[in-house]
């Protein structure tokens, strides 16, 4: 439980400045692990996937994957970053159950890319995004707090470790420090997660699904006062593992920044832990008392020199980047620049892309992507992608409506039902007979039930008050319960009673 | 029967003459050799564990196969002996050290692989000092190992376990592993020879690592031929060590033969001025500096041309050696926290996390393991870093780099090989240093800067000091280690033709007499 208070969030930039800065994990998708053997398939049983190299067992080596290294290279070349020609991996030594070895092989002062930018839109305005470096290093175990009531290590009757994550590759992508980004900072923040893992996926080398933890975020934040000359003091919030999150985590530590400062305290530079359900951080370790991890080059691994020939290999391997894609997909969709930053931003580029191409009209697939289902998304607090329902299915809804077999009121009960698992669209429509009634003997009766019951509207319409239609419409909407087509009823109900 | 020969007191290439003839079975053997370890182990303590049984099957398999008619390499059914630093399947495994106790690995290191493989049998797991920290194997955390020339004398170290083992007649050869001159001082000191091969040209994969820019596995064995054969058997490329090289090995036991026929002329032999010669003399034994140059002027008389070779940035080898070995080592070791292997202390629910990996390693680890684990940590750290470590490859650059200009034959200058003792000292008593660090690591003055080189380094024994063992080292170029084994075979020969017999043979007499 969170008990710090808030400013709030539109009085905090009257006052302050924000500077944030991200360094996102990627688990490659390699098939094997960075220095071994072992598969790296999600979600198999603990401690199977593991040999001697990941178990760290004594007299065990390393050997690095090539696979990996292509892979950071390629995420390198696309945000634009110098590859080293000649670099190191570097021993990060610390103890913790989750590292086998007592170190994480990772690299240092000598990383595999350097420099390089990504180019983020929030609300029509480009905030550059500088990239500090690009580094390939493994991934820890996962510990698992058995026995207490939060899952956390505090309170717990023992810890198991599952090392089968132990070794699988791991590429981090560190930002410089990012100032200027004002009230925007949070939605830069989650632009910027967003873009990257668009890129990452459009390479190939990576699932990024965050929700298994394939991409991670640490969000640093800092305040400092309007027009100060130097900025503040940062925390760095760990555990950061959805978009969403990644602007919640921002907006609360500035707000929560906000009030310490203001009331002339300090900010401690230390480690949060987010938290999903409250939205808040709660502080971890202090960074002043933290670990010296002793770096040193890594003695049983030999350099990585990457020669420029390989590196324009992989070049002209790189398919087309996001931000080239949302170009063609604008001219294509002939839509403007900022209905295309809203689709990129909400994660929906992708999925309306695919609706598209499983025979949705353009407009049809953004309609439901950012309409109804980014609603939806919003509200059980997920991502666009993580629905229960596949482009496909979408493009498939969206059909049923263009061929009047549904309108769209029905087609949120049948997209309810899709949700829930219940089949495809046409499936659910079949099922539950939600099928919009055509001119059937139904009602072809409920029209004219409604006629007969109402001969002093009929006089009406027929002296020239044709709105008063609208009563005999919705008399027959409600005998059919919703599921005939308003428009088809009115020209019937007008063929009737107009004609005559 | 009763005029067989004592199997144990032959070299290797003795045996498996007898054993491809058919003369003798790998059963006798090896049972000759369990016996003797069971009459002599317990005073000697060269061992830490040694399973009869299984080394029994394995021979008898062996000598199944060979009557069955299969085609076995030239070393089936040869005993051996592995340090135990070396990661063997199913055989417990403690690199000396108590942190250890009672694992029995999953897998064997490349060098047991190739051993396996080739048919050897292997007799057990000697002692050595813990995690390979020491020069008398008295830091072994088990149990004390003694000198078969002289009992109250160290075998050397930290590869102790196996030189008693080969000089003791417990092990026909044996293997070791050097960092610093863990080979070939236990060699020189026991009467032995002791390769340290070129880095990377014998696999680490599954040596359990003390700084791992150093590390070298290598032949113990009683002559030079049969150190080549052991050498080539172990040796060569492995994919499974990053830093391993891959080239093929030189031929070393043909090399071996080849310096065995005395023939020098041609050769440039430097003596490094800096390692005991005019003005560096201090702290080297009388006995220790004629021995060596005797040894010289037997080298000079098969052809070799013998100059002196200033050297100076080998009075810098002992401090950057400790330095980079214990900062490696700091990291090496943190593996060893109780969680997932080894002892585990204060798992008892009133410990958190952080106490049982304190107490485990607190009661796991002996004192010269902790001194060098406090002396990396610091050498590593923030701050620190560049004054110590940093510093200390500078000159392990520097080592390489005086090595380089030493062997640069172009326009005629340069040496093909260095030569020095291999030890200042003869084998000193038990209990002499152990409370001294620095007298301790000087043992191993001559012998750090081929290891910090990299460069192939041999000890070859040049006769006896006050009855005690005197080495002489050669050192050679990366990747030629066969030069190493040349012209210490011709020493070798001509020592043993001039004595009228191998150095070694005069040990059983003494022992018995």
């Amino acid at each position: 439980m969170s008990t710090d208070r808030l400013l709030d969030f539109d009085e905090v930039a009257t006052r302050y400045e924000p500077v944030i800065g991200l360094e996102t994990h990627v688990e490659l998708g390699t098939a094997s692990k960075m220095f071994c053997g072992c598969s790296t398939t999600f979600g198999a049983e603990p401690n199977t996937q593991t040999c001697p190299v990941c178990l760290g067992l004594p007299g065990s080596l390393p050997v690095a994957n090539e696979a990996a290294v292509a892979a950071t290279i390629k995420i390198g070349l696309a945000l634009g970053s110098e590859i080293a020609s000649w670099c190191r991996f570097a021993r990060k030594n610390y103890f913790y159950p989750d590292i086998p070895k007592g170190f994480q092989t990772s690299q240092y002062d000598e990383p595999l890319c350097v420099g390089g930018h990504l180019d983020v839109v929030v609300d029509g305005e480009t905030h550059r995004v500088e990239i500090e470096r690009v580094h390939l290093e493994e991934d820890t175990g996962k510990n698992l707090h058995v026995g207490g009531s939060t899952g956390r290590i505090h309170g717990a009757d023992h810890s198991l470790v599952d090392y089968n994550r132990a070794g699988i590759p791991l590429v981090e992508i560190v930002t410089k420090p990012v100032p200027g980004a004002g009230l925007k900072a949070p939605e830069v923040a989650r632009a910027y997660v967003t873009e990257l893992r668009e890129i990452v996926q459009a390479l190939g080398v990576s699932d990024v699904r965050m929700e298994q933890g394939s991409l991670r975020c640490d969000v640093n934040i800092s305040l400092n006062p309007v027009r100060a000359a130097e900025w503040g003091t940062r925390t760095e919030t760990k555990n950061v593992n959805s978009l969403r999150s990644v602007e919640r985590a921002v907006r609360y530590e500035m707000r929560r920044q906000a009030v310490v400062l203001d009331e002339g305290g300090r900010i401690v530079q230390e480690t949060r832990h987010f938290h999903e359900d409250t939205g808040s951080t709660s502080s971890g370790r202090s960074k002043e008392e933290a670990t010296d991890y002793r770096y040193f080059p890594e003695p049983d691994l030999v350099p990585i020199a990457a020669d420029a020939a390989w590196i324009e290999e992989l070049r002209a391997g790189l398919p087309e980047l996001p931000a080239a894609r949302r170009e063609r997909l604008q001219q294509e969709w002939g839509i403007s620049g900022t209905e295309m930053q809203w689709l990129a931003n909400a994660g929906a580029l992708g999925l309306v892309e695919q609706t598209v191409a499983a025979g949705a009209t353009p407009g049809d697939a953004r309609k439901w992507w950012l309409g109804d289902l980014a609603r939806r998304a919003n509200e059980a607090g997920s991502e666009l992608a993580e629905l229960a329902v596949t482009p496909a299915q979408v493009a498939e809804l969206a059909g049923l409506v263009e061929a009047g077999t549904i309108n769209d009121k029905l087609a949120r009960q049948v997209l309810d039902s899709v949700l829930a698992g219940r089949g495809g669209p046409a499936d659910v429509v079949a099922a539950q007979g939600l099928a919009v009634l055509g001119e059937s003997d139904e009602l072809v009766a409920a029209v004219e039930a409604a006629i007969a019951g109402a001969p002093d509207i009929v006089a009406k319409v027929q002296s020239g008050k044709v709105q008063a239609l609208g009563a005999l419409v919705g008399a027959v909407m409600k005998t059919t319960r919703g599921t005939a087509d308003a428009a088809t009823v009115k020209r019937m109900l007008e063929e009737r009673v107009l004609s005559s | 029967m009763s005029t067989s020969p004592d199997l144990t007191a032959l070299d290797v290439n003795a045996l498996t003459a007898l054993l491809s003839a058919g003369e003798v079975s790998a059963v006798e053997v090896t049972r000759a050799h369990l016996d003797r370890i069971a009459a002599d182990d317990a005073t000697l303590g060269a061992y830490l564990h040694v399973d009869g049984n299984a080394a029994l099957a394995a021979a008898a398999a062996v000598d199944e196969a060979r009557a069955g008619g299969a085609a076995l390499g030239p070393l089936a059914g040869v005993p051996v002996a592995l340090k135990d630093v070396v990661v063997t399947e199913g055989v417990p495994t403690t690199s000396g050290s108590k942190i250890l106790e009672g694992w029995r690995p999953p897998y064997d290191a490349t060098v047991a692989e190739r051993l396996k493989s080739a048919g050897t049998v292997l007799l057990g797991k000697t002692n050595m000092d813990e995690f390979a920290m020491g020069s008398s194997t008295e830091n072994s955390a088990y149990r004390v190992t003694r000198n078969p020339w002289d009992p109250d004398r160290i075998p050397g170290g930290s590869s102790g376990g196996s030189s008693a083992a080969v000089a003791g007649h417990l092990a026909p050869w044996a293997i070791g592993t050097d960092t610093g001159g863990s080979i070939r001082q236990p060699a020189a000191v026991t009467g032995l020879v002791g390769h340290k091969p070129t880095y990377g040209s014998v696999s680490r994969y599954g040596l359990i690592a003390f700084s791992s820019s150093l590390d070298q596995a290598g032949p113990m064995a009683r002559t030079v031929l049969d150190a080549a054969v052991l050498h080539e058997a172990i040796g060569g490329y492995d994919r499974r060590d990053s830093t391993s090289i891959d080239v093929p090995l030189p031929r070393l036991a043909d090399a071996a033969r080849a310096g065995a026929t005395g023939d020098l002329a041609g050769l440039r032999i430097g003596v490094v001025t800096e390692l005991g010669g005019e003005g560096h003399s201090d702290g080297y034994e009388p006995g220790v500096l004629a021995r060596f140059g005797e040894a010289l002027e037997v080298l000079a008389g098969l052809g070799a041309e013998i100059v002196p070779v200033s050297c100076p940035t080998f009075d810098l080898a002992l401090a950057a050696y400790y330095l980079i070995a214990p900062s490696e080592a700091s990291s090496n070791l943190a593996r060893f926290d109780g969680v997932r292997f080894g002892l585990r202390v204060g798992d008892d629910g009133s410990h958190d996390l952080d106490e049982v990996m304190a107490l485990t390693r607190e009661q796991g680890f002996g004192p010269e393991v902790k001194r060098r684990i406090i002396l990396g940590t610091y050498a590593l750290s923030s701050g620190y870093y560049e004054a110590y470590y940093g510093q200390a490859q500078k000159v392990r650059t520097l080592i390489s780099r005086e090595f380089a200009a030493a062997f640069d034959r172009t326009d005629g200058a340069g040496v093909d090989v260095l030569v020095s003792p291999t030890t200042p000292t003869v084998a000193f008593p038990i209990g002499s240093r152990v409370d001294d660090p620095i007298a301790m690591y000087a043992a191993d003055l001559c012998t750090l800067p081929a290891s910090l080189a990299g460069v192939p380094a041999i000890s070859v024994p040049c006769g006896l000091s006050e009855g005690l063992p005197v080495g002489l080292q050669v050192m050679a170029p990366g990747l030629a280690d066969d030069r190493c084994y040349r012209v210490a075979a011709a020493l070798e020969a001509a020592q043993d033709a001039a004595r009228g017999h191998r150095l070694l043979d005069e040990l059983p007499a003494r022992t018995t007499a």
